[in-house]
């Protein structure tokens, strides 16, 4: 049995604030939540499905049912950080297609900016006590030197260049300087970025994602469902998913779980890289963009440095533009996740409702990747792949 | 140098790792053999990850190795955070330290001791000797 097909992406709407200090954290998953639904044309009542992470509130579904009273017959708390959204979405088709409930909301919500978190360098353990944590927590890593160790490896083996992986964020700054929500709108030069702070070497600040407030949602119906409203249908036509850690010791830092879930979402869908109009990549730095093009196939292994330069991601001038809203490298973060923001501009792209400058033409096919956790400790990948069918 | 390490309280690992933690407080690395497929694994665990044998001989490690990948944290006292590939095989997580954090290459080698972080002995790496320390 396969989901292709099974379901479509009805609603979608990301919060447009990006610092919230005033709301508390159910209430932005509640504003998502009341936006998406307006979105798709559909009421609170027509859900019957709810899906959420690590990031919501209290006891997470049960937390957030009860706030926004929801009756729902099926719950997913799938958390594999932040491209658990991703993970959501495959689930609820898997859910609709075996009759288990019939239109589901995902939401993701989280204000790391009003908490003054220092996302990218302070030592962070995670859950309840991971094995690892005397193997790893008492050398000081942090999101970005983790990162940054993927970067020095792959530069390493195959020559790649801070001045390739500063194109990454040139072009998320071209297409940000289009969206007027986005936090850093001003277009950046390569010469920018390598010349910004070193954070942790080789990434300076200019290749670290922004720390937001904010979040998202979206609702995943019936294929019934989604041609009775007055949308264009995105539909799913495959996905994958694939965690991946150590190895146990035998560690890998230039490729990543997004190979095993890519492949997974491009055999389900019956296409293949080069047919991608469009693709939404989690973006948490440079790095992370670049490592999962080549896992995904739209470059060969080693070639990402090349394949990111001279603006072959920009909508409008390259081969493969990528994250037209800004990305998390510009535009927003929330909740230090990006997967959900990743589902909402493939789905405005297939809409033909990104913003004018940055909307792909004919754009009919298009991925979404979301990456949790950290390629260099362990981490979830997904993958989807999306179409437009009317 | 480290911010944040005094307060973290690390999580227990149980009894079978004991004999990894007291080689470590005779400043010895041990790893983790699985005496049923015979397999080194790393971080230790209570059972071997790649057959789910319990039977988990401790060896001590050469303490030998190359850098694999590693990244100068700038805060205010830099640190480095490392990969180091054992001359047995496995690669851990780890420091280097006392070196010249601007002139450090992947590939170089290095040679382990032992330091307390939160309240633990935990293996960091220096750079071996390039004259020749076995002399």
């Amino acid at each position: 049995m396969s989901i292709k097909g099974q379901a479509a992406i009805v609603g979608a709407y990301e919060h447009p604030t990006r610092k919230a200090p005033d709301k508390s954290l159910a209430e932005l998953h509640a504003d998502v939540a009341k936006g998406a639904l307006q979105d798709a044309g559909l009421t609170k009542q027509d859900i019957d499905g709810y899906f959420c992470a690590g990031d919501a509130p209290g006891l997470g579904p049960l937390s957030m049912v009860e706030y926004l009273d929801l009756n729902v017959r099926h719950i997913d708390t799938t958390e594999t950080g932040g491209s658990s959204y991703l993970s959501h979405v495959a689930h609820a088709a898997q859910a609709i297609a075996l009759g288990k409930c019939n239109v589901a909301l995902v939401t993701l919500a989280g204000r790391p900016r009003s908490e003054g978190m220092a996302t990218g360098t302070a030592l962070r353990v995670h859950g309840v006590s991971p094995p690892e944590a005397p193997f790893e927590i008492v050398y000081g890593p942090t999101v970005v030197n983790q990162y940054a160790m993927c970067a020095r490896r792959h530069m390493y083996e195959f020559g790649t260049t801070s001045e390739q992986l500063a194109w990454i964020k040139v072009a998320a700054s071209h297409h940000a300087q289009h969206n007027p929500n986005a936090m850093l709108r001003n277009v950046v030069t390569v010469e920018d970025v390598v010349g910004s702070p070193m954070v942790a070497d080789p990434l300076h600040r200019l290749d670290c994602c922004v720390i937001s407030d904010g979040g998202g949602a979206v609702i995943v119906a019936r294929p019934e469902i989604a041609r009775g409203l007055k949308r264009p249908v995105v539909t799913l036509l495959g996905a994958g998913e694939s965690p991946r850690g150590q190895n146990a010791g035998q560690v890998d830092l230039t490729t990543s779980a997004a190979a095993r879930s890519g492949a997974a979402a491009f055999a389900e869908a019956g296409v293949k890289p080069s047919d991608i109009k469009y693709a939404s990549i989690y973006d948490s730095f440079t790095i992370t963009v670049l490592i999962q093009l080549e896992d995904l196939g739209f470059c060969e292994r080693g070639q990402g440095g090349r394949f990111v330069a001279d603006g072959n991601l920009i909508s409008g001038v390259g081969r493969l533009p990528f994250n037209t809203d800004g990305g998390g490298l510009c535009n927003n973060h929330p909740a230090n996740r990006g997967g959900m923001t990743k589902i909402i501009e493939a789905v405005r792209q297939l809409r033909g409702e990104a913003a004018p400058a940055v909307q792909v033409k004919n754009c009919d096919l298009a991925l979404v990747q979301g990456m949790g956790g950290s390629i260099a400790q362990r981490h979830g990948s997904a993958t989807l792949v999306l179409e437009r069918t009317t | 140098m480290i911010e944040g390490l005094d307060a973290l309280k690390l999580p227990d690992s149980g009894a079978r790792i004991e004999p990894y933690w007291e080689h470590a407080r005779a400043g010895r690395l041990a790893l983790p053999r699985c005496a049923g497929c015979g397999r080194v694994h790393w971080y230790p665990r209570a059972m071997c990850p790649f057959c789910l044998s319990d039977d988990i001989q401790w060896e001590e490690s050469s303490g030998r190795g190359t850098i694999y990948s590693f990244s100068v944290m700038r805060t205010k006292s830099p640190y480095v955070v490392a990969y180091v590939r054992l001359d047995e095989g496995v690669t851990l997580m780890t420091n280097i330290v006392d070196c010249d954090i601007e002139s450090l290459q992947i590939g170089q080698a290095v040679s382990v001791r032992f330091v307390t972080r939160a309240s633990v002995q935990v293996p960091v790496f220096t750079i071996a000797d390039q004259t020749g320390g076995s002399r």
